[in-house]
């Protein structure tokens, strides 16, 4: 394309754009975190005087790493399973002819509505008689189940779009539809799936409401809510410069869940088999 | 074996299949919700307040005239709708934005994609707090260049702006990342064609792009819209509901949790899944949105 050089430019400053778009937010907490507890409190954006001590204090402090520990795995395992389930149904969904799709659907979409503020109460009250409360497995559950319809809907028209004429060329060589399924869409899917668990994750480690009322101690209880609860070492200290590294921390998993995955993302979005 | 019972054998397997692969998704999502959202509508039938237990008993729909007459409720409700809509209009433009420019950038394309996500990797509440301290006199940067005396988060006007603002920078890079996986869908050869028929990039954009795009858009929206409306963790941290900031989950969570009037709070949540599904269902009749599965294109 003509004008190389014009369009370097141009993009280099939209770039610039988007990463100050994305980045200054996040570099004032990670100021803020750096500063030290004299001159928190000086309104500069960078800091003065630079200190790690929010970092050694949040890390001394068992129930900020027992979050740490609960967010990752709760994390990990609801959004595997929810991948996994929810890759089924949306194949299942865009794919086959079955009595009880739209119920499905409906269903998927009726849990999207849902306002999680209502189930909390009730869950709160059936987990404590069932014995999940304050568990992993009472938080994975709900997390699952709203991790769930984001999968489905967005697996599905993902796999609208793949190209399957594919499919009918296996089953006509003989494939059954689970072949067909595992051998040919299962590899062209792949792209949507892993942009979908990056989503799925996210959702997960987000939240803030079923993690502050379904636990009521660092056993299950996740960092965020974890991080609401902070006050500071003690009751004269402002608990500004821990809240911010500890908010940093809790970034810090995604980005690289992030990096690990932005690959697979770019080459499976922009190319490849979704394009045909 | 006839013919006709060859057809229905295929049929018979693949409906087999669509149920084998749909029963753990809807067995997962009905034993976690299904009982107690029939026990949130029982419990918004009934007086219920945990500091009166004594006082419990149904009452029919006594509660929906509590809330419904409540100048509280309709102020949250107002506010609500305020920051859904303003915010998913801008989430809308701006993520359209960024994903052209995550999708066409000639340089940095990992760099700008991994960065961009970041806002949404962030915690909600991580991300309120920061804005809470930005703007929070003597601590905050932004804070600062207010006039001396400003305290914007104590302020009605200035604290939904702020709210508005935290929301956006927070999902929109949702939104763009949506609405990139749309992008790709885009034949390029369909662009180049128009590109060499003297159509313009806004031109390209809005007779190719955009239509291709529509299921992407569509449900990129919709899951915002829906989510915006139960916007909860920005508020709480940010204002907790001072200066009339509430959204309805807001006040359903201080009557529920802080209250502990389930009654009453169970009401609320009733209501706003009501008012959810009232927009939801407008919005897919208003765009003639349709389901996935259910387009013309889902099937063989």
């Amino acid at each position: 394309m003509a004008g190389g050089g014009g369009r370097t430019a141009r993009w280099s400053v939209i770039n610039l754009v988007v990463l100050l778009y994305a980045l200054i937010p996040v570099a004032w907490i990670a100021s803020l975190s750096f500063k030290d507890p004299s001159s928190i409190t000086d309104g500069s954006f960078w800091p003065r005087k630079w200190t790690w001590s929010n970092y050694t204090g949040i890390f001394h402090n068992d129930d900020f790493v027992r979050g740490l520990i609960n967010s990752i795995g709760i994390g990990l395992i609801s959004t595997v399973i929810a991948i996994v389930i929810g890759t089924m149904a949306a194949y299942a969904i865009a794919r086959l002819e079955f009595p009880g799709k739209t119920a499905m659907l409906g269903m998927s979409l009726l849990i999207a509505m849902f306002p999680q503020i209502s189930l909390v109460t009730p869950l709160f009250q059936i987990e404590r008689s069932l014995g999940l409360f304050d568990t992993w497995p009472g938080l994975i559950l709900p997390y699952i189940t709203f991790a769930l319809p984001l999968t489905i809907y967005t697996l599905s028209t993902f796999f609208q779009e793949i190209p399957w004429d594919l499919e009918k060329a296996a089953k006509m060589d003989g494939a059954t539809p689970f072949q067909a399924f595992r051998m040919v869409i299962a590899p062209l899917a792949t792209p949507g799936v892993v942009t979908t668990a990056i989503l799925a994750f996210i959702v997960c480690w987000n939240d803030f409401l079923f993690a502050i009322s379904l636990t009521s101690s660092s056993r299950a209880r996740t960092a965020p809510a974890t991080i609401s609860f902070f006050t500071g070492s003690s009751q004269f200290e402002d608990p500004t410069g821990s809240i911010a590294a500890a908010a940093i921390v809790i970034t810090v998993p995604i980005v690289l869940f992030v990096l690990l995955f932005q690959r697979r993302i770019v080459s499976g979005l922009t190319s490849g088999a979704v394009k045909g | 074996m006839s013919p006709k019972a060859t057809v229905s054998e295929g049929r018979r397997s693949e409906r087999k299949l669509g149920w084998w692969l749909c029963a753990p998704a809807a067995i997962v999502m009905l034993a976690v919700t299904g009982w107690p959202i029939v026990y949130s509508v029982l419990l918004s039938l009934q007086r219920y307040d945990l500091r009166f237990p004594g006082r419990k008993a149904w009452i029919g729909l006594e509660n929906y005239g509590t809330v419904l007459t409540s100048s509280f409720w309709w102020t949250a409700f107002g506010v609500t709708l305020l920051i859904t809509v303003v915010s998913v209009l801008i989430e809308l433009v701006l993520g359209m934005a960024i994903a052209v420019v995550m999708y066409r950038t000639l340089l940095g394309r990992g760099l700008v994609r991994t960065v961009v996500l970041i806002p949404y990797g962030i915690v909600t509440v991580a991300a309120a707090y920061g804005w809470k301290y930005a703007w929070t006199p003597g601590t905050g940067w932004l804070a600062g260049l207010l006039p001396d005396g400003s305290a914007p988060l104590t302020q009605h006007w200035p604290a939904i702006f702020i709210i508005i603002l935290a929301e956006v920078w927070k999902t929109t890079p949702f939104m763009a990342l949506l609405l990139m996986a749309g992008l790709a869908l885009v034949p390029e050869d369909a662009l180049k064609a128009a590109s060499m028929d003297g159509a313009s990039a806004w031109q390209r954009f809005r007779m190719i792009t955009l239509p291709l795009m529509k299921p992407a858009i569509v449900s990129a929206l919709l899951f915002r819209i829906l989510d915006a409306f139960r916007i909860f963790d920005n508020i709480y941290v940010l204002t907790n509901g001072a200066s009339d900031t509430s959204s309805v989950s807001v006040i359903a969570y201080h009557n529920l949790i802080g209250g502990l009037n389930l009654g009453i709070g169970s009401t609320m949540s009733v209501l706003i899944f009501l008012a959810v599904a009232i927009i939801a269902f407008a919005f897919v009749k208003g765009l003639g949105a349709s389901a996935p599965g259910q387009g013309t294109g889902g099937r063989r």
